[in-house]
């Protein structure tokens, strides 16, 4: 059962970065897009989340929930060293989720919907900056459970290049994600492009920083490259996503929307998959070369048995309603009447 | 202040807020499933508005507390980390399980609020009856989560070790049914209120008075109701906490001297020092009868316990007052509001009931926090009843206090925008919900 928790785990992280990073990602291309079609951009962005942006940060609750329950030992030393990213991404979360209601439903449409759209956007930045950051932490072997001063203790571990560079990268990925979306979202052809040419824009601000996400790796001594480029299934990772890149650039051509979601999808598994592969069953690398795996540093057997029923059970609940939402709000594109 | 205590300040006041913004989540949605079924059976287009309102309500409530609610998630382990490591897989069962109830909630409510002539109109409004379904069910896993806390059971405490784990059993502890129906039914008292006041208020202005009215009635029977069942399920808590829990039982009526035909008390002053308190009025027998059922089994006192696991009394005993007391007029209330609605139909229109429910607004939730403080400052010094001392789980790192300042920073600031949008809802009601205002417009 231990086996079905951790693939539950990944999925959740997995599903929070492409569901939760898209939502994000909203705020982030409403923040680069030209003042004077903004309320365009907001008008789909709204009519592409709203239904599901909810439902869309749930996967955090659950991927933490598993590591508390499951992993308590994994869940406690994130929690105590990665204390202040872990607070400016609750920060962050706690104000876009808000912001992002109050302007929705907000009965008076007037100047507070420019305070709105400040605090979301800059939310929307911050909060997977440091999600980028703390997962950057987890695996660059600096958390120093040893430690004695609080810089070495609770600031060292995180607030560095190679991290910040980790947090760039997945504002960037945010950004893709989001666009891609909104394509399918779009009625107007002119909008249309729009969106299609920011998407592309995406495309390279993402390679640029995985670059230098590499190039930060390479200067902090994390054997980055070797992780992800080591082995076998690592490079055939890499290759797949990399060829996903051109067949994504036939199907913006060609404008099939289901193409460009599931190849953007792709990616981000194969991202994800490159990142862990190596170190899997192992979540934190710490400093003194001690490993937090999933394996050995589990909870109490029953407690992961229980676990994995409960996951499975609201499986049952949770993913055909999901997909139902889902469905029934992509599909109708045209009228997003009145939103009450 | 020193990190301990700003670490339970800090825990202490995002359960406070989080507590509000979940039980209007838990309770809003049945007013508006209750009025979007009158709507469906009658036709009538006020019952429409007043559901659309109520979910705009919803809607921000449960933003604000499933944000509320996601960083008390991490709060556990960013305060608590020595807790947690131990506690995480004895009672995290419910939170599996909460983590479903809320998804279903947010997936239902999606398809609510955006499903308007969508969806078959039957289908629409059981979705709205599932956010609340799944809201209540929340609520009662997270409460037996608490109970755990109250109650440890479900593994065996040897040498410092927590062995035979049986997660079930820990969810099922001895506490969860009575905590779970006693803030249920707070849920519904004090957001009951709270609506019914607001409407009351409304009312009393003279403004859309007849979509006022119709609001008023759904919170304010929902309201009364449950007002008159919390003492039933009162009296179930205070044997369970008379049994499990004898200091903090102790402590709720600064009971310090073991005996028979023990006094209940009525106000007064306890002082930790001397084991004594002043003034204050006893009424003989009255506890020992709710805590046993008789007048002949004594009851626990203070000075029976070791001094170096008391509660802090006083604090304990005031919340315990002020719960009781404004149970006491809130059933006062109910009395008087089933009299109106039954046998004086003319009270109705009277503007003195409607003063009493304004007055009534915030007393459900002074009430619900009192009962907390009981709950929570009664069980201390332990994190885990008898187990574990709060000082022991608590983080290493230092400078807590800062932390404190932020989040209490963010909390007020949530509350005052969440007050403001709802105000501004009601200012609206006129243009966007009471088809029968002039200035109403539909909405394309």
């Amino acid at each position: 059962m231990l086996y079905v928790v951790i693939a539950y785990l990944w999925a959740a992280i997995c599903l929070y970065l492409i569901l939760g990073g898209a939502d994000f990602g909203a705020g982030i291309v409403e923040l680069v897009t030209k003042r004077s079609s903004r309320p365009r951009v907001r008008g789909i962005m709204y009519k592409a989340i709203g239904p599901v942006w909810e439902a869309n940060h749930m996967w955090l609750i659950i991927a933490i929930v598993i590591l508390f329950v499951g992993f308590p030992e994994i869940y406690t030393t994130m929690s105590t060293y990665m204390h202040l990213p872990l607070l400016m991404m609750l920060m962050g979360i706690i104000a876009r989720g808000t912001a992002f209601a109050f302007r929705n439903y907000d009965a008076v449409d007037d100047a507070m919907q420019g305070v709105y759209f400040r605090i979301f956007t800059v939310s929307s930045l911050v909060t997977p900056f440091f999600l980028g950051i703390i997962a950057a932490a987890t695996v660059s072997g600096r958390i120093d459970v040893e430690a004695t001063d609080f810089y070495a203790a609770y600031v060292g571990s995180w607030f560095n290049w190679f991290g910040v560079a980790v947090g760039l990268f997945t504002v960037a990925i945010c950004g893709y994600l989001a666009s891609i979306f909104a394509i399918g979202q779009i009625e107007q052809q002119e909008d249309q492009i729009l969106m299609i040419r920011l998407a592309k824009l995406f495309v390279f601000v993402v390679m640029i920083c995985g670059l230098g996400v590499f190039v930060a790796a390479y200067y902090s001594n994390i054997p980055l490259l070797n992780w992800v480029l080591g082995d076998l299934w690592g490079q055939l990772a890499i290759v797949l996503a990399s060829m996903s890149v051109i067949w994504l650039f036939v199907s913006f051509k060609r404008k099939s929307i289901t193409v460009m979601r599931i190849l953007a999808g792709f990616q981000i598994v194969m991202i994800l998959f490159a990142a862990t592969y190596q170190h899997y069953p192992d979540l934190i690398l710490l400093k003194n070369g001690a490993h937090l795996s999933l394996i050995d540093h589990s909870g109490a057997e029953a407690a992961i048995d229980s676990l994995a029923w409960a996951l499975l059970l609201g499986s049952i609940f949770i993913l055909p309603t999901l997909f139902y939402l889902m469905y029934s709000f992509s599909r109708n594109r045209a009228s997003l009447s009145d939103v009450s | 202040m020193d990190d301990f205590i700003a670490a339970r300040s800090q825990m202490a006041m995002s359960l406070g807020f989080h507590i509000i913004f979940a039980c209007v989540g838990m309770v809003m949605p049945f007013f508006m499933s209750i009025a979007h079924y009158i709507y469906l059976k009658t036709g009538n287009e006020i019952y429409k508005g007043l559901t659309k309102a109520w979910s705009r309500g919803v809607a921000i409530l449960f933003a604000t507390g499933a944000v509320s609610g996601t960083m008390l998630s991490f709060e556990l382990g960013l305060l608590w980390p020595g807790f947690m490591k131990h506690a995480g897989p004895i009672f995290g069962m419910p939170f599996s399980l909460e983590g479903t109830a809320f998804f279903i909630e947010a997936i239902a409510l999606g398809f609510f609020l955006y499903g308007w002539e969508r969806f078959n109109k039957w289908f629409h409004w059981g979705t709205g009856l599932v956010v609340g379904i799944s809201g209540i069910a929340s609520g009662i896993l997270v409460v037996a989560a608490n109970a755990w806390m109250n109650s440890p059971s479900g593994f065996d405490y040897v040498n410092g070790e927590y062995l035979n784990i049986d997660p079930i059993k820990a969810m099922f502890n001895e506490a969860w049914f009575s905590q779970a129906l006693h803030m249920t039914l707070a849920a519904f008292v004090s957001t009951g209120f709270a609506v019914a006041g607001v409407h009351a208020l409304m009312i009393i202005k003279g403004k859309n008075v007849t979509f006022h009215k119709a609001a008023f009635k759904i919170a304010a029977i929902s309201a009364c109701i449950a007002a008159l069942l919390q003492p039933i399920s009162g009296d179930i808590s205070a044997k369970d906490v008379g049994k499990r829990q004898p200091a903090k039982l102790a402590a709720m009526e600064a009971h310090f001297h073991t005996e028979a035909n023990a006094a209940f008390l009525i106000g007064g002053i306890p002082d930790e020092e001397t084991g004594t308190v002043k003034y204050g009025l006893k009424v003989p027998g009255v506890l020992n009868f709710l805590v046993h059922g008789d007048l002949t089994t004594p009851v626990t006192g203070l000075h029976d316990i070791p001094r170096d696991e008391w509660p802090p009394v006083a604090i304990t005993h005031y919340a315990f007052q002020i719960m009781i007391g404004i149970g006491v007029l809130l059933m006062g209330l109910s009395i008087l509001y089933f009299i109106a609605l039954f046998k004086k139909k003319s009270w109705l229109d009277s503007r003195w009931l409607m003063r009493l429910f304004v007055i009534a607004i915030p007393m459900g939730y002074i009430a619900l926090e009192a009962g907390w403080v009981v709950t929570e400052v009664g069980r201390q010094p332990w994190i885990i009843y008898g187990i574990m001392r709060t000082i022991d789980a608590v983080t290493p790192m230092p400078g807590i206090v800062y932390s404190f300042y932020v989040f209490t920073g963010v909390f007020l600031s949530l509350s005052l925008a969440v007050i403001y949008l709802l105000y501004r809802q009601i200012t609206m009601v006129g243009y966007l919900y009471d088809p029968t205002d002039p200035h109403f417009k539909l909405k394309k």
